[in-house]
């Protein structure tokens, strides 16, 4: 693929608001991740959580998209200047001329959670004044993000599980390439909710602690939330640039079972073969790689083999010890990360894995490490066996 | 954007499958409105008809129509699944449980309340590795998702499958989103001409600066925009056709898809 600049960027996690608090929380191995205490849950697991966000409802024009989600996407617009650039890159392109194309998994469920425990007790009818549109609906965040961007160009959400805010890198990459943009918003949010802490427990996926990626004594996903959004255009055209390029994006389905993971990896090592052949790339060329260690048994396991058999002892790391996983926000947070790595030279740590499994054979840092890193690979895989890899970097 | 269609799959209500559907659009056949029967045909392996929603059942319907028409291999062909809703009823159960004491979900119903999990069972069920998109854009879904189709395959230069899809809510999501009605579609676009290509698209994105495309017929006018996936029905009455037509199709924030449909295959007799 024409590598694409990532011109601007913006981040909100439980790391903390935008991409200062977030390189600290990064370089000072700081965990954001906390007991859950989110709503009504009670279940003995961690989450990074977002503060705040129940104080802080979007009113006035927008006020049809208040949700924790969209709460959430506009913590991170507000960030580093984001909606600034962007208002910028309108007026040199026109608003017709830039794409928003989101990710999300469970959009704004969240208010609906509450509102069915709300419905009448006669008619079983939900209370007025519920969303669908503003806050259900999985296109609710792309619709908030382009209104409150003023935008007026193709716009989607993808909704592929955890590798929903990957794989948007794609669709921009391919509606830029046919010259259906000139540029794209992409990223999207992922916030807490009932639906995502409960599944993941009913499936006995979520650890009792902080998660503990690539542990040998691993015992599932701490669940977050965060907001990422990241403006790419075509690198000649960019009026400022962060000197970080998307690269190369790789797409692939495992084809094996809806919540497990292919046993040999073969899904996860085919989107992280493609994403290396879409840069024109080969292994050695990669010198970090941001794992999705989710801190599963079984999803690491996996993804160590396919990362030791494609990439060798290249560095590797998960932040999910830091972020949580931030499931269909995990891409753009997992990206921007990235970004940081390479723009600050350093592999980040993973301060919650106490003891690396043995049996595994990718060379899984675990401090950190200070070092020029000029590209990433960074993977997300999801539900449904949907596997997104991207490589992020500058030329060399 | 010029592509070639290359396939067909059709379920809707009174709308049994594209043969039946294209006489019926093509005015040769009478329209009777009758419930839409989604059958789990013999592309899904037993365990995941057994664990498959009614929208997974839908969506491979379809698939496999097209696929079948296009005599395209699944592993070879990348997918986009398009849908407003996703499961619905999948999505109410969890809400319901929710709303509980316990909030006991149940693993499975977890797993298929994602959004893509028509795209997962398909991948599971044809062996296909290739990249699959699932996406939403509300009322819109049917023109995001024929444009992102459109996209992969002339990027890729290879044939793609896109599904829509969309079932009505039960209640009481329902009465906050009235989808109608069942329906959905599937089509193989290839970036080239074969001898199976059964109409030449060109599909532009513009402003609206032209109506957006009805149904003539009321009836059908009412389907159309029943259910987000049945605003591909203008585009499905112009493959019907013998006749070179232009399709304005809505999409989001003021923009329509404007498509050019050249049929290359005599209407069925």
């Amino acid at each position: 693929m024409i590598p694409l600049a990532l011109s601007h960027f913006s981040l909100e996690s439980c790391l903390g608001s935008g991409l200062t608090a977030t390189l600290r929380g990064l370089r000072e191995r700081r965990s954001g991740l906390r007991p859950c205490a989110f709503e009504t849950v009670s279940l003995a697991t961690h989450v990074g959580m977002v503060e705040g966000l129940d104080a802080d409802p979007i009113t006035a024009t927008l006020a049809a998209y208040d949700c924790r989600n969209n709460r959430l996407a506009r913590r991170a617009l507000e960030q580093d200047g984001f909606a600034r650039a962007v208002a910028a890159a309108r007026r040199r392109y026109g608003a017709e001329r830039i794409g928003v194309f989101v990710g999300t998994s469970t959009a704004g469920i969240h208010e609906t959670e509450i509102a069915f425990r709300q419905r009448d007790t006669a008619t079983g009818a939900l209370p007025p004044g519920i969303r669908y549109r503003g806050a259900h609906n999985p296109y609710s965040v792309a619709d908030f993000v382009q209104r409150a961007l003023e935008l007026r160009g193709p716009a989607l959400t993808v909704s592929a599980a955890c590798a929903s805010t990957a794989k948007v890198f794609g669709v921009a990459a391919r509606m830029i390439e046919l010259g259906l943009c000139d540029a794209a918003v992409v990223g999207g949010a992922d916030s807490l909710c009932l639906t995502t802490l409960y599944g993941f427990h009913s499936l006995q996926l979520t650890a009792n602690g902080p998660c503990r990626p690539f542990d040998e004594a691993r015992d599932g996903i701490s669940i977050g939330e965060a907001a990422g959004f990241a403006l790419i255009e075509h690198a000649e055209r960019a009026a400022d640039s962060s000197g970080v390029l998307l690269l190369g994006v790789g797409e692939s389905s495992d084809a094996y079972h809806m919540s497990s993971p292919h046993p040999e990896g073969v899904g996860a090592l085919h989107a992280m073969e493609r994403a290396l052949a879409s840069a024109a790339l080969v292994p050695a060329d990669i010198d970090y790689v941001n794992l999705h260690g989710t801190a599963t048994k079984v999803g690491d396991a996996v993804e160590d083999r396919a990362v030791s058999a494609l990439l060798g002892d290249t560095p590797c790391s998960s932040t999910k010890g830091l972020t949580g996983h931030t499931l269909g926000a995990s891409g753009i947070v997992e990206a921007i990360i990235a970004v940081l790595s390479i723009q600050h030279g350093f592999i980040p740590a993973s301060p919650t894995t106490q003891r690396l499994d043995p049996q595994f054979t990718s060379r899984y840092v675990i401090d950190g490490a200070a070092r020029p890193i000029n590209r990433v690979m960074s993977n997300s895989f999801g539900f449904g066996g949907s596997n997104c890899s991207l490589i992020l970097g500058r030329h060399v | 954007m010029k592509l070639y269609v290359e396939g067909v799959g059709l379920r809707g209500p009174g709308l049994a499958d594209w043969m039946a559907g294209r006489r019926i659009l093509a005015g040769q056949v009478a329209y009777r409105p009758a419930e839409l029967v989604v059958i789990a045909g013999d592309t899904l392996p037993a365990a995941e008809r057994r664990r498959a929603t009614a929208s997974v059942k839908l969506a491979i319907a379809v698939c496999s129509e097209a696929m079948i028409h296009a005599c395209a291999r699944p592993e070879e062909t990348p997918s986009v699944f398009s849908s407003s809703g996703g499961d619905g009823a999948t999505i109410t159960a969890i809400l319901a449980t929710l709303a509980t004491e316990s909030r006991e979900l149940s693993p499975t119903g977890f797993h298929n309340s994602v959004h893509n999990t028509p795209s997962g069972y398909w991948s599971i069920a044809t062996h296909s590795r290739e990249a699959s998109t699932s996406l939403c854009a509300f009322d819109f879904s049917f023109a995001a998702g024929l444009l992102e189709a459109a996209s992969q395959a002339l990027t890729a230069q290879c044939p793609v499958l896109l599904a829509a899809y969309d079932l009505p809510y039960p209640p009481p999501l329902h009465a906050v989103r009235p989808i109608a009605l069942g329906f959905a579609v599937a089509f193989v676009l290839s970036p080239q001409l074969t001898a199976r290509s059964v109409a030449g698209l060109s599909i532009e994105l513009t402003r609206a600066d032209a109506p957006v495309t009805g149904m003539s017929d009321p009836v059908f006018e009412a389907l159309r925009l029943g259910n987000p996936a049945a605003r591909s029905l203008t585009l499905l009455i112009a493959l019907a056709a013998a006749v070179e037509q232009r399709v304005i199709i809505e999409y989001v924030a003021g923009n329509v898809l404007t498509v050019a449909v050249v049929p290359l295959l005599e209407p069925s007799a």
